[in-house]
């Protein structure tokens, strides 16, 4: 996967404690102990981070961290050096 | 800065005696103490009695205000609440009578969790402008008896409370001085966090149930809290021309321990610094900054940053330098 994942799986190591040798695309938010608030957090810092907004329905919608990709890529993140 | 300051003088604080556990919620709703703790921090909260309304809380609070400040009068009290005894007279008047405040301006401020950075940005107006020497600040909230005994996501949440602050006329350079102050207000957002029921666009006896009940968007209100307090926060440090490095104690409205660990985090104060003590009081509402500074265990000297967030949505921020003060 591309820069906007490997940014999200920075986020996710740095921000939510997340041990980095769980992270694939194919995990889900369940799969890293990540609740609904988590989720509400990992939007924020998303948008902070990739500049894009992630709506609190489409945050419910995201089950694994490649969607969550797909998703910001589609939304036009962009990843600052 | 020139001029006439608002200080604070003395500060109470009440929570009524009875304790209902996140144990005590679970016995009749599907949730549990673990659900409730990681996701709020929330471990118990105060619950007043039925016979128990938001003036006695916070005539109590207001009395030990007085004692702590050591006096006897004031010329204004302005009790912020979102759970006023009735819609009409404010609350405000029968606390102040029952304090024997008896030349006192008394009237409620109403912005939600944001209500006592509000009534103290009043109280400070109040003071600056000449129309009072001494004013009552009070944050005081019934705000149990609100919440849909059916709904997990909103009665695991909240808590009762009062406290209060005594301002006095000073100087903008002394210990105690209020502000510079942020203040802000949204109300495109109004509908996110309600009560609906009771007011003149919802009245009458036909008026369903839940209605009556606080009702939440959760997520939204999260987002937003983080947000608007971490700028506003940012706000009163760039005019103060404080650092983040200056700010010995950030107290913001305990709503959540996860927003508060969330808006240290943005702003960059260390976790240390983090004032948190929603784990014994939940959400107080109007209650929670003066119920905050009153466990702050703070000495004098120490730079105390103040940030809420609430209902409306409003939002509000101010710092002081920390007084000589007891606080009862």
């Amino acid at each position: 996967m591309g820069p906007v994942y490997d940014r999200v799986k920075e986020l996710l190591v740095d921000k939510f404690g997340v041990p980095a040798d769980e992270i694939s695309p194919e995990a889900t938010f369940d799969d890293l102990d990540l609740d609904s608030l988590d989720l509400v957090e990992f939007a924020l810092a998303a948008e902070e981070d990739l500049g894009v907004r992630i709506s609190d329905e489409e945050a419910e919608e995201l089950e694994t961290l490649g969607d969550a990709v797909s998703l910001l890529e589609a939304k036009g993140a962009k990843v600052s050096a | 800065m020139t001029g006439r300051a608002a200080v604070l003088a003395g500060l109470g604080v009440y929570a009524p005696p009875k304790v209902v556990t996140n144990d005590d919620l679970a016995a009749d709703l599907d949730t549990s103490d673990e659900w409730i703790t990681t996701r709020t921090g929330i471990r118990e909260r105060r619950v007043a009695d039925a016979d128990l309304a938001t003036t006695d809380l916070a005539t109590e609070a207001g009395a030990r205000a007085l004692k702590s400040a050591g006096v006897d009068q004031v010329d204004a009290v302005l009790l912020g609440t979102t759970t006023p005894d009735r819609i009409c007279p404010a609350s405000a008047p029968e606390v102040a009578t029952r304090l024997g405040l008896t030349h006192a301006a008394a009237c409620d401020v109403s912005a939600a969790c944001t209500s006592f950075v509000y009534g103290l940005a009043n109280g400070t107006g109040l003071i600056a402008a000449g129309i009072a020497e001494r004013v009552l600040v009070i944050g005081a909230e019934t705000i149990f008896r609100f919440m849909d005994p059916q709904d997990r996501t909103t009665s695991v949440l909240f808590g009762d409370g009062a406290g209060a602050a005594v301002l006095r006329a000073g100087r903008p350079d002394e210990p105690g001085a209020l502000g510079p102050f942020d203040l802000g207000s949204d109300g495109s957002l109004a509908d996110m966090l309600a009560v609906d029921a009771g007011g003149s666009r919802l009245w009458g006896p036909d008026i369903p149930r839940e209605a009556h009940f606080l009702r939440m968007d959760g997520r939204e209100v999260y987002r937003h809290a983080v947000q608007r307090m971490v700028a506003s926060s940012q706000q009163v440090l760039d005019r103060l021309g404080w650092g983040i490095e200056d700010v010995d104690r950030l107290v913001g409205h305990q709503a959540n321990a996860r927003i508060l660990e969330a808006v240290g985090q943005r702003l960059g104060v260390p976790a240390e610094r983090c004032h948190i003590n929603v784990g014994r009081y939940g959400n107080t509402s109007a209650a929670s900054i003066p119920l905050a500074l009153g466990d702050a265990e703070l000495a004098a000297g120490q730079r105390v940053l103040l940030t809420a967030f609430g209902a409306g949505f409003t939002w509000g921020s101010t710092a002081l330098v920390w007084p000589h003060i007891d606080v009862i």
